[in-house]
């Protein structure tokens, strides 16, 4: 009824594998990147822009990437807020020593740097794997926000240790800085959000995709089959660092844009990151955003909901805030362990038969 | 799903707005995460004072006032959160409380033509104000605190530091970081030996450092420590035994919470303030009557008379004084932020204005400039009497180094300008 498949014939290979085969879901795809692009970013005001959007999207990179390296190819990581940090002070480093240059290259580059120093922490994963990798990265978290905080030439030497983003243009408008338009910062942080959903998927579900996916699944039976097990994993390092580089440079210039490693990368992101895609779904392109809506827009909500419309005291709110996610992540869990992602994709398998379920 | 939130969220802001012709003080507070026993009692004393000033005269000139709180838990991205929905409650100033969040909101409120006050933290030298035109930090900042502690030891050396050997153990944050330069500075000029003992957040673990203390023997502890970095700290001061009399705090590591529970053993530390302690001035009797007694007190009502809670509350004076200055300047009762602004850099703080609110004495007194958006920079010097559990006054609100800290905040907030495309002056 809702998925009506009835004319929805599929000629060619190509159509037959594309990622959205049901016309219904394609149509829906457009729709909500039409409003994405078309919509939303003349509506937009700097409350949304700030508090709820921005945050939204850029942790949707972020939990793409780890996605990639957790969810696709199976190498537990604690070590994200450590890699957002490499992309933020990076995008810092650049964004300073190069003032002219547009922030999409700065951006890139700050998400190439992070892939090579990824690569470098993932070197491990070719001896050790599950509680131990995750505890070798655990160690670079560690290792890279004392780096930041240690070497003053990081954060160009200022007294205080904070790096600020100055203001910087794409083609004449501004999107860094407290001159910059809201529409301008969600556009920004949107185009790199539909890039990384739009390489991120091809790539999963290409040779490359498969080769990680095997190392996941069971990694002696994919070096049989001819899987080279040292480019896997580290390709599996270089993408996801590299998205999670463009989200910490993003999430550093454009969103906060004024960053205390310590405080805005410390281990409590790694944990955000990860609950992302566990809640959303372990190997999902959808489920990253799910899990970033999640954790991002549900303790607003509640926020909005218990101290403007009921009036309660905030910290009575933000207690109970943090009850409320806690108990929902467990009562996800345990109804459904493969996350937001695997219920969308049974209430999809329902909507397809209804009304004729058997 | 999207949409519904939209809604939602919407039908907040609108339900949140309040109604016109009211004084907006927000209240970024946090009573929550690893800082709130020294976010609790602040903001009960900021709301407290406001709601007295409701009960009693019926708000500022005949305006009501009104604080909607929200709640920061010290984080920076809440922080925004907060600062972005309560902008469209018409909120005249922004005290966030915190270094990192000062950071985050110095430029936005610059461009929102919104004042924030940072009472005693955040960029020091946005105490020049031809560069930070929207950011004041009156009566005493950072480097006031570094410069006031060692000038109290100057004083009890009998002018004469050199040779002498201080340890400086700070939260390894943007708020520890900035007394070192002006440390290092003043022991260039003073002569004595300054060592830097960084401690990270949240810092329950200091057992390191504190060993490394016990083997440099410095004879002076400086501390620029927040939350429950300050216990742990004076715990472990007391475990190897060091002379508490000779370890000093910064204001943020001077209230009840950091010594009660080292028990006797924190009896003699010393900590730094900008304003009065204790529960014994005019004020205090209006507050019982008029908010206490009423059962209007914010939060539990059990910190008021404590050092934080009386920092709160000095705050809002502050504030209330400035809106009053704005309302004198523009001639209107409904003063914009702009207005509001303007109102801060005009204020004035003297003794007889001090005594009419009913604080003699209780802060030192200042004048802000367009030039000084930081007052005059008097610091006094506070010790803990374990066994009476109260701080003391002990020394006047003095004079800091002006040779020294003039020239670091002319430098670093040149360098702000020329980061930003600032051109400083005033207009």
């Amino acid at each position: 009824m809702f998925y009506r498949e009835a004319g929805d014939f599929r000629t060619t290979y190509a159509e037959d594998q594309q990622t959205f085969p049901i016309r219904f879901d394609r149509y829906r795809y457009y729709l909500v990147l039409f409003a994405a692009i078309f919509v939303v970013p003349f509506v937009i005001n700097d409350y949304w822009a700030n508090s709820l959007l921005l945050p939204f999207l850029i942790y949707a990179i972020a939990a793409i990437g780890l996605n990639i390296l957790v969810g696709y190819c199976g190498q537990v990581s604690l070590g994200t807020g450590g890699f957002m940090a490499v992309g933020a002070y990076a995008c810092y480093k650049l964004m300073t020593a190069m003032p002219d240059v547009s922030m999409f290259v700065h951006v890139i580059l700050a998400g190439v740097i992070t892939a090579g120093v990824g690569v470098l922490f993932g070197l491990p994963s070719l001896r050790i794997k599950g509680f131990y990798l995750a505890v070798a990265t655990l160690a670079a978290q560690f290792f890279l926000v004392w780096l930041f905080n240690r070497f003053p030439w990081f954060y160009n030497y200022s007294a205080s240790g904070q790096i600020n983003a100055p203001e910087r243009d794409v083609f004449g408008v501004v999107i860094t800085g407290p001159n910059a338009e809201a529409w301008a910062t969600y556009a920004f942080c949107l185009i790199f959000t539909i890039f990384s959903a739009i390489v991120a998927r091809n790539l999963t579900r290409g040779s490359v995709g498969r080769k990680w996916m095997a190392i996941r699944d069971m990694d002696i039976a994919a070096e049989i089959i001819g899987v080279n097990p040292l480019r896997a994993k580290l390709t599996a390092f270089a993408v996801s660092s590299f998205f999670i580089g463009i989200s910490g440079a993003l999430f550093f210039a454009i969103y906060l844009g004024a960053v205390e490693v310590g405080e805005a990368f410390g281990i409590q992101k790694s944990f955000l990151v990860l609950f992302m895609i566990i809640i959303g779904g372990l190997g999902s392109i959808f489920g990253s955003f799910a899990g970033a809506a999640f954790l991002v827009l549900l303790p607003v909500l509640l926020k909005v909901v218990g101290v403007d419309w009921l009036g309660w005291p905030t910290d009575i709110v933000a207690h109970l805030q943090l009850v409320i996610v806690g108990a929902l992540i467990v009562l996800f869990l345990i109804a459904e362990p493969h996350g937001i992602a695997q219920l969308w994709r049974v209430a999809k398998e329902k909507l397809r038969l209804w009304p004729f379920p058997h | 799903m999207k949409l519904k939130l939209a809604t939602l969220a919407v039908a907040g802001m609108m339900a949140a707005a309040p109604a016109m012709a009211e004084l907006v003080f927000p209240s970024l507070s946090y009573r929550t995460g690893p800082y709130a026993a020294g976010g609790i009692p602040f903001a009960d004393g900021y709301a407290d004072y406001f709601t007295m000033l409701n009960e009693r005269d019926g708000g500022i000139n005949g305006v009501m006032t009104s604080v909607p709180e929200c709640e920061t838990a010290y984080n920076t991205e809440k922080g925004v959160e907060c600062y972005e929905s309560l902008k469209d409650s018409g909120g005249l100033v922004y005290q966030p409380l915190s270094t990192g969040i000062t950071y985050q909101l110095i430029p936005k409120t610059t461009a929102d033509d919104i004042p924030m006050h940072t009472m005693g933290y955040g960029r020091t030298s946005a105490k020049n104000g031809e560069v930070f035109t929207h950011t004041f930090n009156y009566p005493a900042n950072y480097w006031d605190g570094a410069s006031g502690a060692i000038n109290y030891l100057l004083e009890e050396n009998g002018g004469d530091l050199s040779g002498k050997k201080i340890a400086l153990v700070y939260h390894n944050s943007a708020y520890g970081k900035e007394p070192i330069r002006t440390l290092q500075e003043l022991s260039k000029k003073h002569g004595f030996e300054l060592s830097e003992v960084p401690v990270d957040h949240p810092g329950q673990e200091q057992k390191s450092q504190w060993l490394q203390i016990r083997r440099d023997k410095p004879d002076y502890v400086i501390m620029y420590g927040w939350g429950v970095m300050n216990q742990v700290a004076v715990q472990e001061a007391a475990n190897i035994r060091f002379p508490m009399e000779n370890f000093i705090g910064i204001w943020w590591s001077g209230s009840e919470n950091d010594v009660l529970a080292a028990g006797a053993a924190a009896d003699g530390y010393k900590a730094l303030t900008f304003h009065g302690v204790g529960s014994d001035f005019p004020v205090f009797d209006d507050i019982q009557t008029h908010v206490v007694d009423k059962g209007l007190a914010a939060g539990a009502g059990d910190q008021i008379g404590t050092v934080l809670y009386n920092r709160g509350l000095y705050a809002a004076m502050l504030a209330a004084e400035a809106a009053k200055n704005a309302m004198e300047i523009h001639d209107t009762k409904d003063i914009t932020p702009a207005m509001m602004r303007d109102g801060m850099e005009a204020l004035d703080m003297t003794e007889e204005k001090m005594t009419e609110l009913g604080l003699p004495g209780f802060g030192p007194t200042f004048k802000v400039s367009c030039e000084n958006h930081g007052g005059n920079g008097l610091v006094g010097v506070t010790q803990w009497d374990a066994e009476a559990k109260e701080w003391t006054l002990i020394s006047d609100f003095s004079e800091t180094d002006r040779d020294v800290i003039g020239p670091l905040i002319e430098e670093d907030s040149t360098a702000y300008a020329a980061e930003n495309n600032i051109e400083p002056g005033c207009s």
